[in-house]
């Protein structure tokens, strides 16, 4: 009898201490998003989105920064979508199973575990240096574009996986080739699940700091890049650069371009869900 | 038509071998400037020396400094995301209703969706702060705080992988442990997170690669002193803080100082390269066991 009256009160600590767990990790989120809107919130208004950065933190603003993100974020997914989707078509519908195969596949989950930095070392070693691009917003969207490949191609055999045979099987049936199958059914049925893959590729990137810092990003652009050669800055470079700075005035700063930042990441992460649970339902 | 064919198959294949390309890139581009790197230090000095100053006047090269400083910083944060992260995923498993699980999972997967560039913002404004309420001695910029907040950020890494994991256990193992009489805390340790444990011992496994190779946070709050040391409450540098470090500032190309980001980069990739790929052999022989 004791032992049953033990091990009950076992099952039931745990299970408070499963509960106190998950409510640390939610209210953590819930403290740093409380302390960050106390302490920027007050500082966004429109003079803080269309100013210059500057030496005096009252003055300092985040256009640069933002337009250099959209312009970053722009030409990534020129490069990475149609490549990224492109290789997830042939993995998935090309591609049989042989030693090429498997070696592309270890391949592609290696490189999704490399982290960051090292993409930013390859990027300064290869389009930076070598091919001379120099710290140029097109040396960091091709670095970014590299670095969320592998997220792209594997959303991308997932959706195409969940396509039901069936629906490809019509389609060779009525007489349509390979590439007719794919670009009529398959890609169509499979687009909400691709879309959501690039939108959360696009939503790790935009937070991206690291690599964007070996490659070159400036902290301090006085302009709006206007050729793939300009010199660039970016929001979380931004919010870096502020926190490195002593003045309270700056810590400010840096909180109230953290919620824009986190906005468009949340942004981001809604409209993918959105797109995640409309496809699910369509798929059933 | 069967040229166009043809040709849009040869397209698609050259997107999946740029992935190949990617690979032998960073491994050329580390190997490059490594090995001209080498040329001027030894690898001894490389491997034993405990002192690492590259951008001071009496050069030492010992990357046993920024190691350390990657491990301590790894080791806070795996102490962290560990047991919370798989007391999470038990208790999301096994005890919260339904409802309860699919809301919370998506809320702590926010986590792991926040720029670590706030991450660091937060360690150092305001976790820092908070510990040195508690212990005072405790300096700005110190391993401990960096680690925690990255242990945070891992939390859903660990508790979600195992929470899948534990949910791909067939249910008749659960079942059959409940109608022997056993406890859902027996159940959960006796049976499901043995039969899980493969899954559960890749999700660690890729936590450790990634808090490894984690950079904004340590470089915003740990500091930038390279030392060789196991003291969570002093300044370290990381071999990622290193590298962010001399790529703020401007390291002529072709200076010892530029080499030594690609020597620390080489070093960094083959930890993770290691333990990415044994986590990989352990989900492939996983996945055949079940299907």
């Amino acid at each position: 009898m004791n032992n049953i009256r033990k091990n009950k009160i076992k099952d039931q600590a745990f299970k408070a201490l499963g509960m106190l767990f998950t409510l640390f990790g939610v209210s953590v989120l819930v403290i740093l998003i409380y302390n960050i809107l106390r302490v920027g919130f007050t500082r966004i208004n429109w003079d803080f989105l269309t100013s210059l950065p500057s030496r005096k933190p009252e003055e300092a603003g985040i256009y640069t920064a933002i337009i250099g993100t959209l312009d970053l974020m722009l030409l990534t997914v020129i490069f990475a979508i149609p490549i990224g989707v492109g290789a997830g078509i042939y993995l998935e519908e090309y591609s049989k199973k042989s030693k090429l195969s498997s070696l592309l596949e270890i391949n592609i989950s290696n490189l999704a575990g490399v982290p960051s930095i090292i993409y930013g070392l390859l990027g300064l070693g290869v389009f930076v240096r070598y091919f001379n691009f120099g710290g140029s917003i097109l040396a960091g969207s091709l670095t970014l574009s590299l670095l969320i490949l592998p997220i792209i191609i594997v959303a991308t055999r997932e959706a195409i996986k969940a396509v039901p045979p069936s629906l490809k099987e019509a389609s060779f049936a009525l007489g349509a080739s390979k590439w007719q199958t794919i670009s009529d059914v398959v890609l169509p049925s499979s687009f909400g699940g691709i879309i959501t893959g690039i939108i959360l590729s696009l939503s790790r990137a935009i937070g991206e700091t690291a690599p964007l810092i070996v490659v070159g990003a400036m902290a301090y652009v006085p302009f709006v890049p206007h050729s793939l050669f300009d010199a660039f800055s970016v929001l979380p470079m931004q919010i870096f650069n502020w926190t490195t700075r002593p003045q309270q005035g700056f810590a400010v700063a840096a909180s109230a371009a953290i919620i824009i930042l986190l906005l468009i990441t949340f942004v981001m992460n809604g409209i993918a869900v959105y797109f995640r649970n409309k496809w699910q339902k369509k798929l059933k | 038509m069967k040229i166009k064919e043809k040709l849009i198959e040869l397209i698609l294949k050259l997107c999946a071998f740029i992935t190949i390309l990617t690979t032998i890139g960073i491994i050329t581009v580390l190997l490059f400037e490594s090995i001209s790197f080498f040329r001027s230090v030894s690898i001894f000095e490389f491997l034993t020396d405990t002192e690492w100053t590259p951008l001071f006047s009496e050069k030492h090269f010992g990357i046993l400094a920024l190691v350390s400083g990657t491990f301590l910083t790894a080791a806070i944060a795996i102490a962290v995301a560990l047991p919370l992260g798989l007391t999470i995923a038990i208790y999301l498993n096994m005890y919260a209703p339904k409802s309860f699980r699919k809301t919370l999972k998506p809320i702590l997967e926010i986590l792991a969706a926040i720029p670590t560039v706030v991450y660091g913002f937060f360690a150092l404004s305001i976790v820092t702060p908070f510990l040195q309420n508690i212990y005072p001695d405790l300096e700005t910029f110190n391993s401990l705080s960096a680690g925690i907040v990255m242990g945070i950020m891992i939390i859903p890494f660990i508790s979600s992988l195992s929470e899948d994991a534990l949910f791909a256990v067939p249910k008749s193992l659960k079942l059959a442990a409940f109608g022997m009489g056993s406890t859902r805390f027996q159940t959960a340790f006796k049976v499901m997170v043995p039969a899980a444990s493969s899954g559960i011992i890749v999700s660690i496994i890729l936590a450790i690669s990634r808090a490894i190779g984690e950079t904004m946070i340590v470089a915003i709050a740990a500091g930038q002193q390279a030392q060789f040391t196991l003291d969570p409450t002093i300044p370290v540098q990381t071999i990622t803080s290193y590298i962010v470090q001399v790529s703020s500032g401007d390291a002529p190309q072709g200076s010892l100082e530029y080499k030594t980001i690609f020597a620390a980069g080489l070093t960094l990739f083959l930890f993770t390269f290691s333990l990415n790929t044994i986590s990989f052999w352990i989900k492939k022989k996983y996945q055949e066991k079940y299907e």
